[in-house]
């Protein structure tokens, strides 16, 4: 299968209906598949943090939220994680392009590519990271059931094998 | 206009209108909670700069819903692109309220870039939000929170002598969504 495809299907499965995202080329064909989707409401914003900030509300209002961006992005968003959705209680899905590790050929990636696990591990944010296709629809529709349940975000990573994965 | 007498007026202007208040970090909350406290405020305790934001997702959930936000400039300028994600939505039922004192008011009142001529409410405009006003008097602001769009309003620095809210994190989210979701249908 696809990957954007499985993801988007997980998406579904979970019945995520609103979505705010910074792109990454690794995201481009889900955010096409998000964006033209008029059961969820795609908001793009100018940085994660404030992504953090609107699927906050949008939870507050009724929504079932995921913010879809690239590793780099976590590090734009550690306080908000931490002092809004932790703090409160509030679930997310965070859809995670995981770069820097095996296979990046952009040598600025690896450092915050490297310490992304580590630094979801220390907010006590679980991760998940779906080996192929086949097995991301289900990874995606079970992290947010469990964000559901434990009133806090959960992330899935989705690295450069994922991507090239069939 | 002291912003205490400035968050008095929004409060009850919020009451009149049935919309969900979204207050900021530090003393804007807490002279929110000593004035005027009902279920229908979120008062958040962190993620300073967010308050524009969290408002915003929460007006796009919930179109038939009023959403008012109560932020201050240093927040506004720690999240300058929520001014152009508020032009590209510009929900009908959104209302930000810049409570502009120049300075960094729960921290010691250290000047912010507002005390020498930046202008959030001209940056607004040059974000594309449509509807921006700026008051400075209770009879101007009292107008502007009957709109919608962006109300940027001069106060005076200077913090109400009110204490630390004494609900819990949990207590502030249940009681809120509890209405946010009892309000008319998205």
């Amino acid at each position: 299968m696809n990957p954007s495809l499985a993801v988007y299907q997980g998406m579904k499965q979970a019945g995520i209906d609103f979505a705010a995202s910074v792109p990454c080329i690794n995201l481009q064909q889900l955010l096409h598949l998000v964006a033209l989707d008029p059961e969820i409401k795609h908001v793009p914003v100018t940085r994660e943090e404030e992504g953090v900030g609107l699927c906050a509300g949008a939870w507050m209002g009724g929504k079932r939220p995921a913010l879809l961006m690239q590793n780099s992005g976590l590090g734009n968003s550690i306080n908000a994680l931490a002092s809004l959705d932790l703090l409160y209680g509030i679930p997310l899905l965070l859809i995670i392009s995981h770069r820097g590790i095996k296979g990046e050929p952009i040598v600025g990636q690896v450092p915050m590519g490297r310490m992304t696990p580590g630094l979801l591990d220390a907010m006590q944010i679980r991760h998940f990271s779906p080996a192929s296709a086949g097995a991301a629809c289900e990874t995606v529709a079970c992290a947010w059931r469990l964000a559901k349940s434990e009133h806090k975000p959960a992330a899935v990573l989705l690295d450069l094998e994922f991507w090239r994965s069939i | 206009m002291k912003r205490f007498e400035a968050i008095a007026l929004a409060a009850e202007v919020a009451e009149e209108r049935h919309a969900l208040l979204i207050s900021n970090i530090g003393f804007p909350s807490r002279e929110l909670y000593a004035q005027k406290d009902r279920p229908q405020n979120f008062y958040m305790l962190g993620s300073m700069g967010l308050a524009s934001s969290i408002g915003l997702g929460l007006a796009l959930a919930k179109p038939r819903q009023n959403v008012m936000v109560l932020d201050g400039d240093g927040s506004v300028l720690m999240n300058l692109g929520t001014l152009a994600t508020l032009a590209a939505y510009n929900p009908e039922n959104y209302l930000l309220v810049i409570l502009d004192n120049c300075c960094y008011g729960s921290t010691g009142s250290e000047p912010t870039c507002t005390s020498l001529g930046t202008d959030l409410a001209g940056m607004a405009r040059a974000a594309g939000v449509r509807i921006v006003s700026v008051v400075s008097d209770a009879v101007g602001l009292h107008n502007a929170l009957l709109g919608r769009g962006l109300v940027l309003a001069k106060v005076e620095p200077g913090n109400a002598d009110v204490p630390i809210i004494d609900l819990t994190p949990h207590e502030i989210i249940e009681r809120f969504m509890k209405c946010a979701l009892e309000a008319e249908p998205s």
